[in-house]
């Protein structure tokens, strides 16, 4: 019994273990195609992109950071990751309080609204959205696309910060019910600081959201002093389309920072990613 | 200790608080209500501003021609009349379609097999998870310019590179019958991951006495897949049918990056129609009725989303 047992998992892994091989090479390979050639000139790169660079230099990105306008960039993509984790976490952390707590049917209907807001296109209101924002004149500003993308992220940062204050006590609410508390100091001195590790997984899923999110940035963010970072990269292909080595190079700035954030945040991004999507 | 037990954890226990909450409901009636209104409102009120406001301009601009800046000009159903017999809109509907079936079937497959190879990984599991997952949490900019500079270039790209050392292939996004398939793949790349690792999430969740209950029995691991381990991440699996069928839907980024809905409207999406009908000709009327369309075809699966999501709600 215990050779069928031993032998049936080594047969198995043996399949699992190329596939997984597979699956990292074609994950991981693009990106050590831009390591590779963030280091050359474009003549090397059409000559053998499959080569290694023959030097370390650096001048490919010092090139990328000025034509990319990175410096503004980083300052607008901060900014608006800044302003959209706060008006965000904010708002749907006041509102997955009473929707966790108080039943009746308003409060089902309000969750059957973000519900269904989940799944709302964003082609459904950019487009008079985006008219609305030029008559105002505010096409452009960081503070009204952070809105734009804040109420964007609310259904679900709503409903993943709910179901961590449905983890606290009940009883905690009811003593503090009895010595006189009201809703707003209940939730201030009582949920806010139990909160705190749903809290930090939402501002890091909405901050990755924020920085990644392309239809409404690129829409609203028009201008080059407006760009974030993202765009400013986009902006260098046509500026200088030819210079291979030099997209490269601003690629690695550009993903090279979210990966080392990603590695470190791992643990809170996957909890909360995979906490919305399992079913049982 | 695993990444994937924190939701398990967190789910489970807000299950057994939720029905303690319903014991302890306090029933203070409406005036508790309107005292709890306050912390809902400033959420509503952004989320109708931004969405809800806007949407119903865009049911009336699809009614009218508006170019965005000047008054608006009633046209009835002209606008919808226009889009039927347009067929760059039906190849779109077309290839939105295409990408929900290669999105439900390649990714779908690919992230059941890795999820339950990671399955039997519990040391490993965690850092093949963080690599899977690599590609989907760069931005959609980063990954196509990768793409589109370094592989699939005519010039600079692998592609070329192979091309002119023997094997004759070219750059997979500049011929019409390859585009799609060619973008599909890309945004593939950077999606699956995301399936695979919540599959594996699920995965854990199968109860420990079923598979050893299925292993004394002598299952093999496809018995033990499809009979124990299947059965319990169905919900997980309809839940992402649905997530994917409403995003192929809208997908957007990948095609408007990679082609831009050429060459030859190859690759041309209801969004990316819609969104050069928008802000290139300044059509605002007739991209807000294929908007509606696409809202339309999301509506029927986020109908589905919500009655499978309906149970968070008790």
């Amino acid at each position: 019994m215990s050779q069928s047992e031993s032998a049936a998992p080594s047969a198995k892994s043996i399949w699992g273990s190329l596939f997984l091989a597979i699956a990292v090479v074609v994950a991981l390979a693009p990106f050590c195609l831009v390591i590779m050639n963030a280091f050359k000139s474009h003549t090397e790169i059409v000559a053998n992109p499959l080569a290694l660079p023959d030097s370390f230099s650096m001048v490919n990105f010092v090139t990328a950071w000025t034509t990319g306008r990175f410096s503004t960039g980083l300052f607008n993509s901060v900014a608006i990751c800044g302003f959209t984790i706060g008006i965000t976490v904010g708002l749907a952390s006041l509102a997955a309080f009473p929707l966790a707590r108080r039943k009746g049917k308003i409060w089902r209907l309000i969750s059957i609204y973000f519900l269904c807001a989940v799944t709302v296109p964003i082609q459904l209101f950019i487009f008079p959205l985006y008219f609305i924002f030029a008559a105002l004149g505010i096409v452009g500003n960081l503070f009204a696309t952070s809105l734009i993308l804040s109420a964007i992220n609310l259904p679900l940062a709503i409903f993943l910060l709910r179901t961590y204050v449905l983890a606290i006590p009940q009883e905690l609410d009811d003593a503090a019910f009895m010595d006189g508390a009201g809703p707003w100091k209940t939730f201030w001195y009582v949920i806010l600081p139990l909160l705190r590790p749903g809290l930090i997984t939402v501002a890091i899923l909405v901050g990755f959201n924020a920085w990644n999110e392309f239809m409404i940035t690129s829409t609203f963010q028009q201008g080059q002093a407006n760009f974030t970072m993202t765009l400013g990269y986009l902006s260098m292909n046509s500026t200088i389309v030819t210079d291979r080595g030099i997209m490269m190079a601003g690629a690695l700035i550009i993903i090279f920072p979210i990966i080392i954030f990603f590695l470190a945040m791992q643990r809170f991004f996957i909890g909360g990613m995979t906490a919305g999507a399992i079913k049982g | 200790m695993s990444d994937a037990e924190a939701p398990s954890v967190s789910v489970a226990v807000s299950a057994a608080s939720a029905k303690r909450t319903q014991k302890h409901a306090r029933s203070d009636g409406r005036s508790g209500d309107f005292k709890y209104a306050l912390f809902v409102l400033p959420a509503l009120l952004l989320s109708a501003s931004i969405v809800i406001v806007p949407a119903v301009l865009t049911f009336g601009a699809s009614f009218t021609d508006w170019d965005g800046v000047s008054e608006p000009y009633w046209v009835g159903l002209e606008n919808f009349q226009d889009l039927l017999s347009d067929g760059t809109f039906w190849q779109a509907i077309y290839n939105n379609i295409t990408w929900t079936i290669i999105f439900l079937t390649v990714p779908m497959a690919l992230a059941l097999i890795a999820a339950s190879v990671l399955l039997n990984r519990k040391k490993s599991a965690a850092v093949y998870q963080v690599v899977l997952l690599t590609p989907y949490i760069l931005s959609p900019i980063a990954n196509a310019s990768i793409w589109k500079f370094i592989i699939f270039d005519p010039i600079s790209g692998v592609v070329s590179f192979i091309n002119r050392h023997g094997i004759p292939i070219s750059n997979p996004l500049g011929e019409p019958s390859t585009a799609l398939y060619a973008v599909a793949s890309v945004d593939m790349w950077h999606f699956w991951g995301y399936l695979a690792v919540v599959f594996l999430a699920a995965m854990r969740q199968t109860p420990a006495d079923q598979l050893e209950a299925a292993f004394l029995e002598g299952a093999n691991g496809w018995q033990v897949f499809r009979y124990v381990t299947l059965p319990n991440i169905l919900p997980t699996i309809a839940l992402m049918i649905a997530m994917v069928t409403i995003f192929s839907f809208l997908t957007f980024d990948y095609v408007y990056l990679l082609t831009n809905g050429g060459p030859a409207h190859s690759t041309e999406m209801l969004s990316t129609l819609a969104y050069s009908a928008a802000f290139r000709t300044f059509e605002v009327g007739k991209a807000a009725a294929i908007a509606l369309f696409m809202s339309l075809f999301g509506l029927v699966a986020s109908f589905i989303y919500v009655w499978m999501s309906r149970e968070t709600l008790r």
